[in-house]
């Protein structure tokens, strides 16, 4: 699945081509996919005995591992907070997932991505719970091919589920981005690397909440809201799976 | 690692409840209609040491932006193109929340959400500002500095950033044996800009959707988006930031489209009062550009061994002077 290229060639590959479907033009990905098709997914819950709650998710080649310790005794104490869980939530990728080494250092790109991670499980997670807590978010990104934050976001809030800990709904993310021009669902790291735009979304799907947004590239005003039409479709999708793994877990247990 | 913050102002219910009743009204607690953005004031050339600078106050907000550059090896994926760097202090004398220190996740957000909002729509020439292709660019650092917050840093930083670049002056480089060095005694021109971005937050309070908000008003807010639009209506970046709330799909469309309305009032805050100081220094750098012409026409005898050197520098900085009009080299 996970297709290595060389970044040096100066030119852009081009990375749509345009066949006839049935007396329609289709626009086709450089991996065959169509612009709204997402990539293969796998999710697995309940991944590490030690943690209280785990998931692991694929998106084609992007592989991301969560886990969720807690919620658990403030340490140190005076980040607690006296009317509810304080969440702490780390984003970070192995220095062997991407095509160059990363230092294992968190990087400004990663540190962001906590935050902007982070805010997006308090808008879910009944927090006013559990005062005087902390639950802990790790996601590790083991190997990055495109869309590794909304990835992370999926596991994360399979792992709280996972962990019995209450929510007001999951959250389902993924990245829709431009590429030559055309609205495609689910980027990769190829698409990215030469994508005009890049869009991560993540929504509560049965709230229909957007809980994280962020947009790197330009866009017009009618190809944002078809993007967003678009990430809408993908996370329904996706939800749906998160569902499905959930009760894989809990049904084969009982 | 992030954490949830604890608030760091308490708003106290009383004036919570009034702030919501009003926005009921149409109104905020400072006046404002809901989509009423506070007074602007952008002071280009605040720091002449700086290549570029401005100061912008958006209402009591104030934020210090500083242009500097040099010249570095580019990256090896963009051997043709200078590198942009944004980097944003909190310093601990804008507000009593802000801590001495490295940038915490705050500052690195704000700084990156602006690096991409300039960096995606190539709002800096970067590729005219290549002295040797894969060997010596310009780097331009953006340098963000807020003196008080209160509140909204993304627009205004963005504001005094988007100045700072309209009116920085690219220093002479002039080439020795080993690369180039910077004499900032003389300019080869304004830096080229092929956009002009500005952002335009916002909040979500009491579920209405209010613009440019203050410190008090994004305290109580449910969260914020971060729109960045370019001087041809297209958006050019989005961050949803701040809050443990969300927005609904509905109110993601309907503050964008606000955000691409309102990006007007601070397109027109930079022409008024960037823009003719932009003019004022592109005279001012033709003028003294003249007055060094026998300068350079008559050049100190020099061994024949070094004269091929000299010729490089004057066809170098020829090449620069002409930059805004898209010659190459």
């Amino acid at each position: 699945m996970y297709k290595a290229m060389a970044h040096t060639s100066e030119s852009k590959p081009s990375l749509i081509r345009w066949e006839e479907r049935d007396g329609v033009k289709v626009a086709i990905r450089h991996d065959g996919r169509t612009p709204d098709q997402l990539r293969p997914i796998r999710m697995e819950v309940g991944v590490l005995s030690n943690a209280d709650g785990s998931a692991l998710v694929e998106y084609g080649g992007t592989r991301v591992i969560a886990a969720v310790y807690g919620p658990r005794e403030a340490v140190p104490r005076h980040v607690a907070l006296p009317d509810r869980a304080v969440i702490r939530c780390r984003y970070h990728m192995a220095p062997f997932s991407t095509e160059e080494r990363k230092t294992p250092a968190p990087t400004r790109r990663e540190i962001e991505l906590s935050k902007v991670i982070r805010e997006a499980l308090e808008a879910v997670v009944l927090t006013e719970l559990f005062p005087r807590t902390t639950i802990d978010v790790y996601m590790e990104v083991l190997q990055s091919d495109g869309g590794t934050r909304t990835a992370a976001l999926t596991a994360a809030s399979l792992a709280l589920a996972d962990a019995g800990i209450a929510m007001r709904d999951l959250v389902a993310a993924v990245a829709v981005g431009k590429v030559d021009g055309v609205i495609v669902l689910d980027i990769d790291e190829i698409e990215d690397n030469y994508a005009e735009a890049d869009m991560p979304v993540a929504m509560a799907p049965n709230l229909n909440r957007v809980l994280l947004l962020q947009l790197n590239g330009v866009m017009t005003h009618e190809e944002f809201t078809k993007a967003m039409e678009l990430a809408v479709k993908g996370i329904n999708t996706i939800y749906k799976l998160q569902k499905e793994a959930l009760r894989k877990k809990y049904v084969s247990v009982g | 690692m992030s954490l949830t913050p604890s608030t760091s102002i308490i708003v106290p219910k009383l004036k919570r409840h009034t702030m919501e009743v009003l926005l009921t009204r149409g109104v905020r607690l400072d006046g404002r209609k809901l989509d009423d953005i506070r007074e602007i004031k952008i002071e280009p050339g605040y720091i002449e040491r700086a290549e570029g600078s401005a100061l912008v106050k958006l209402g009591e907000t104030m934020v210090l932006v500083g242009v500097k550059m040099d010249i570095v090896p580019p990256f090896l994926d963009t051997p043709n193109e200078g590198v942009l760097v944004v980097n944003a202090e909190f310093v601990p004398l804008a507000s009593p929340t802000f801590e001495p220190g490295p940038p915490d996740e705050n500052a690195i957000e704000l700084a990156r959400v602006i690096d991409r909002s300039l960096r995606e729509i190539k709002a800096v020439a970067l590729d005219k500002l290549v002295l040797e292709p894969g060997k010596h660019v310009w780097r331009i650092y953006v340098d963000i500095y807020v003196l008080n917050h209160d509140g909204n840093l993304f627009d205004a930083s963005a504001l005094a950033s988007m100045a700072a670049l309209m009116t920085t002056r690219v220093p002479q480089a002039v080439k020795v044996e080993e690369g180039y060095v910077v004499d900032r005694s003389r300019y080869a021109g304004l830096l080229p800009i092929n956009h002009r971005v500005v952002t335009v937050a916002i909040a979500k309070v009491a579920n209405k959707l209010i613009v440019d908000p203050t410190y008090e008003e994004e305290e109580v807010a449910d969260t914020r988006l971060v729109v960045a639009v370019s001087d041809d209506g297209r958006v050019a970046g989005i961050q949803k930031t701040g809050g443990t709330g969300y927005l609904t799909y509905d109110e993601v469309l309907r503050a964008v489209s606000l955000a691409l309305r309102k990006a007007a009032v601070y397109f027109e805050a930079l022409k008024k009062f960037v823009e003719p100081y932009r003019l004022e220094l592109e005279k001012k750098l033709s003028e003294s550009e003249e007055a060094q012409k026998p300068e350079t026409e008559l050049p100190r005898p020099l061994p024949s061994r070094e004269r091929e050197e000299v010729v490089e520098e004057i066809v170098h900085e020829e090449a620069l002077s002409s930059e805004d009009s898209s010659e190459e080299h």
